[in-house]
């Protein structure tokens, strides 16, 4: 009874994904809107379900194979916010491109669940259930343009790439077993300290962990599917594979790298300090070559996942604090500005080139100027939001010693502001290809306002966020 | 007599909430944006007297203080302050928006709302630079200001603008983000962000050089220093009449202002240790920029390096404090070096603010920048030359305007510290007369050749009050600059008495 309790979220999240099914196949053809409100209804339930319960110290159930603790559930919380957010974005994207889309939800939701159980993850296992889980979602949702060709190369190559990457995680998970006998990460944290003499097959198998987990956030040199993937996709999914996933790969890392293997700590941040330049450089560089948005953006994600590392690399709790503010900060800016690209879709054009933009401010101030903030935010320029992501990890990594590497983040961002001030540019300093006015729902200009002022709103107060992101990650002080 | 009101946060957050509002009331009717626009930097700058009424110019601490936590996680504080130094750059501010805003109302005809929305919210992020006490609030600040700046000039400028926004906006990041690894560093030897623990940390001699090259990168590329002033002249050119106003009468003063505040009292062994090196980078810009400043063709960029020449003299003031004292042994004279440099900031804010806006006047008749192509105006403006004629004056340091004391003070301190400092320092009275009164003499004086210039019509009302208003603050301060001084008198001492004290002994214990 004790261990159903401790997943009353995640079995109601999934009998919501299962009505949402079976509420598609039978009357969608009725009532579109149908799987889309019950999707939010089911999403709210989650949350107030996981507000409910937050228990003082970490809880353990199912024999330890599933953790239920405060910063789960902070990033649990974030997630399933962010996911009904994209909601709205997804609606109003498969209204204007007038194409049927109930198995979005549905999808989304099962995703969701994945993403839920890797973040509560306390055993090897769990944490591939959850990815596998949250995966075959992905790749079913990104295969659902069927008829666009470019959409299912991206399927394809992603599917490929992932099970590699997944096949990488389990054959360092298998090393990981033979060393110490034990999948729970608390024994694993224990017999790992102590299995000195068995250092090298133990730093071999993290270096398959850290591709496993590379391949999932999109780090340098395991980003290859993330511009195909990001292009290719219908946009909503693009923006719901570029945000809460990246939170839920976050915990994934920490679950396994600080709640496991910390006794291997000293190995893990030297290969991070690798993988953080690399991706900073190459994310930044490549970046500015890109002629498509949603290809720029995705440059970006692989930059701007190097920054994440930077703060999990300084090893602190408040590192981890870091890295967190930096992932929640980084995927409501992200929403937001695949969000600009949802707005602009039309029947029957994606409308994702960087040329779309041209003349934005003098088509639809309002918007151009929301895209603006999200832009600035993602380049780091105060006020906004990202400004804060950027100076926590900085402030973590030169607290750390690090201040050479910290110089070689804060050069890379002058590099990425480029291509920002690129779309900037083109908004508010070129003439408007086309001049017709922008046709959006009043619920999408709502929904984008909301998400650009808070980017706005969390860069001139940052300080609740930061104290719920540092009060979370408490519990994580070096041993 | 003291009114109960949070004066500082008032002066920062009335002109940024104001733009805002401008902008978006303003997207309706246009008609409004410049009268309202115009109330609220009036406001602003009556707020800023109030300031000036109740300073008290014998104390160094620092006045009107609000501190309030911020992220009270890792101690930052939203912590405003102002002393002897902030205020009168302050005033210039308030002082130079009005003119601004009055600069742009008939020129500007586009997106007239946004245009004026942007310089309030400008006046009140750098307001917030000249005012934040604790190094993260100045670094915000600092950072967000480049947004409408960089909107300024991309939107309402010249034919190459895009290119000239995009220089200044990465040429001031790059030098703004490494100061923040600086401050990082520094947050890190503290644990606050408040800049008065951070000046008096102790720092051992390789951190404070590595620091001060931090600080140096994020303030030169400002104020600007050679050779890292190449932005400068591109901005100006491109910029719109109210942005080269305000590049060139405050936020080239804010690099100014943050070796006063920053460099030099955190890092002072540094400073000593490389005063030669920021001496030569100098006398380079005056000497050198004055003989490129006067092959130039168009006047707006002839301005601009005479700008460049002219800061040149704020960071000699700056720096030679060290050699002044090392000959005389008095800190007295050093510390007349950095009133120099202060009386050169704010009189260089009045002098190079209205002669953009007389290039400013002439381009609205003419829509041309080029030198050549005028020639005469004296015979169809003549109300405008005299204006005109005076600026040029005091941009040459002519006895009587404020160009002449700042100039002077430096000179004459420069020649405590050596002799040939002052003698290079000193070239500028024969260039900068030279390179300002040819351009005078080739744009207002012989021949009408252009049938254009024969039309042109002389200065409205509202340009003669905006030139007017800054003719009298040019006269005021070269006439009678007791208040300026002895506003920041007591402040100036207290900075050299910070740096007389080595932080080595200390950090080595």
């Amino acid at each position: 009874m004790n261990d159903i309790a401790l997943v009353i979220p995640e079995i109601t999240l999934l009998c919501f994904g299962c009505a949402v099914l079976l509420l598609e196949a039978f009357c969608g053809k009725q009532k579109p809107q149908a799987s889309f409100w019950c999707s939010m209804l089911g999403g709210i339930v989650v949350l107030a379900l996981l507000a409910s319960y937050v228990p003082e110290s970490a809880r353990f159930g199912f024999a330890g194979t599933f953790r239920v603790d405060v910063v789960g559930t902070v990033l649990k919380s974030f997630m399933v916010v962010l996911v009904l957010l994209s909601f709205f974005y997804a609606r109003e994207y498969y209204a204007k491109r007038e194409q049927p889309h109930g198995e979005h939800y549905s999808l989304a939701m099962f995703a969701t669940l994945g993403m839920l159980i890797l973040v509560s993850a306390n055993s090897l296992l769990t944490i591939y259930l959850g990815l596998e889980l949250l995966s075959l979602s992905l790749y079913a949702m990104v295969a659902t343009q069927r008829d666009s060709p470019i959409a299912s190369e991206a399927a394809m190559k992603y599917f490929v790439l992932g099970a590699l990457a997944s096949g990488m995680l389990l054959y360092g998970m298998s090393f990981l077993y033979g060393v110490t006998g034990t999948l729970d990460l608390s024994e694993l944290l224990i017999k790992v300290s102590v299995a000195e003499d068995k250092r090298l097959l133990l730093t071999f198998a993290l270096v398959f962990l850290l591709v496993g987990i590379s391949f999932k956030l999109g780090i340098v040199p395991f980003h290859m599917w993330v511009p195909d993937v990001y292009h290719g996709a219908a946009t909503p999914i693009t923006q719901f594979i570029g945000t809460a996933p990246k939170i839920a790969a976050f915990g994934m890392a920490m679950r396994l790298l600080v709640d496991g293997l910390w006794g291997l700590a000293e190995d893990w941040q030297q290969m991070l300090v690798i993988l953080s330049v690399l991706s900073m450089a190459i994310g930044n560089i490549v970046a500015i070559a890109q002629s498509n948005l949603k290809r720029m953006l995705a440059y970006s994600t692989i930059a701007h996942m190097g920054y994440l590392l930077l703060g999990m690399l300084s090893a602190t709790a408040s590192g981890y604090a870091a890295s967190m503010f930096y992932v929640t900060v980084y995927a409501l800016m992200t929403m937001g500005a695949f969000g600009l690209i949802v707005l602009l879709v039309s029947r029957n054009q994606e409308n994702d080139e960087l040329q779309d933009f041209a003349g934005l401010a003098r088509r639809s101030p309002w918007f151009a100027f929301m895209m603006l903030i999200m832009m600035f935010a993602l380049a780091g320029v105060p006020p906004f939001a990202g400004f804060w992501a950027k100076w926590f990890v900085l402030k973590e990594v030169v607290q750390a010693d690090y201040v050479w590497l910290a110089t070689l983040a804060v050069i890379f961002s002058l590099i990425g502001a480029f291509y920002y001030l690129r779309v900037v540019k083109l908004m508010y300093f070129d003439e408007p290809l086309r001049t017709q006015a922008i046709e959006a729902s009043q619920d999408l200009k709502l929904v984008l306002s909301v998400n650009g002022l808070a980017v706005l709103a969390l860069g001139i107060a940052p300080s609740a966020l930061m104290s719920v992101c540092v009060s979370a990650t408490l519990p994580y002080l070096p041993w | 007599m003291q009114l109960d009101l949070p004066l500082l946060s008032l002066v920062i957050w009335l002109p940024i909430l104001g733009g805002l509002w401008v902008i978006l009331a303003g997207a309706r009717r246009d008609g409004t944006a410049r009268v309202t626009a115009l109330l609220i930097s009036l406001a602003t700058f009556v707020i800023s007297l109030l300031l000036w009424q109740g300073f008290d110019t014998t104390t160094a601490n620092m006045q009107f203080v609000e501190r309030m936590a911020w992220i009270e996680t890792f101690k930052v504080d939203y912590h405003l302050g102002i002393d002897g130094i902030s205020l009168p750059l302050i005033l210039l501010t308030t002082f130079t928006t009005i003119l601004v805003v009055g600069a742009g109302w008939e020129v500007i005809e586009d997106r007239i709302n946004q245009y004026m929305g942007a310089f309030l919210i400008l006046e009140g992020l750098m307001i917030g630079v000249f005012c934040s006490l604790d190094a993260l609030l100045f670094y915000f600040f600092w950072e967000a200001m480049l947004i409408p700046m960089f909107l300024i000039i991309g939107m309402w400028g010249g034919p190459r603008r895009v290119y000239a926004t995009l220089k200044f906006f990465l040429y001031t990041f790059l030098g703004s983000v490494l100061m923040l690894v600086a401050l990082l560093y520094l947050y890190r030897q503290t644990g606050s962000f408040d800049l008065g623990e951070m000046q008096a940390v102790a720092l051992t001699a390789t951190e404070q050089k590595l620091i001060f090259i931090a600080f140096l990168l994020a303030f030169a590329v400002k104020v600007p220093m050679w050779p890292v002033h190449t932005w400068l002249p591109d901005a100006h050119v491109e910029a719109p009449t109210g942005g080269s106003v305000v590049l060139a009468a405050i936020m080239l003063k804010m690099g100014g202002y943050g070796f006063i505040r920053f460099s030099l009292p955190i890092t002072p062994d540094a400073a000593l240790a490389l005063d030669s090196f920021m001496i030569a980078l100098s006398l380079i810009a005056i000497v050198y920029i004055s003989f490129v400043a006067l092959v130039q063709q168009d006047m707006k960029k002839l301005i601009a390096y005479s700008s460049v020449s002219h800061m040149g003299f704020v960071t000699l003031g700056l720096f030679m404090m060290f050699d002044i004292y090392a000959v005389t042994s008095d800190w007295q004279d050093a510390a007349m070096g950095i009133e120099g440099a202060m009386v050169q900031m704010i009189s260089h804010g009045f002098i190079s603010g209205a002669l953009f806006l007389c290039v400013g006047v002439m381009y609205d008749r003419l829509h041309s920048r080029q030198i050549s192509d005028y020639g005469g105006v004296v015979n169809s403006m003549p109300k405008f030359a005299s204006f005109m004629l005076l600026f040029a004056m005091a941009n040459a340091g002519l006895p009587a305007t404020s160009g002449f004391v700042g100039e002077f003070i430096v000179i004459l301190s420069a020649y405590k510290a050596n002799f040939w400092y002052a003698f290079l320092a000193a070239t500028t009275l024969i260039t900068g007369a030279a390179y300002t009164l040819w351009m005078y003499k080739r744009v207002v004086f012989g021949d009408i050749r252009n049938p254009k210039v024969a039309a042109m019509s002389d200065v409205s009302g509202r340009e003669a009050a905006i030139l007017g208003a800054l003719a009298v603050m040019v006269l005021l301060l070269g006439i009678w600059p007791a208040p300026l001084l002895d506003m920041m008198h007591v402040s100036v001492e207290h900075l050299v008495q910070q740096l007389a004290q080595s932080k080595l002994s200390v950090a080595n214990l």
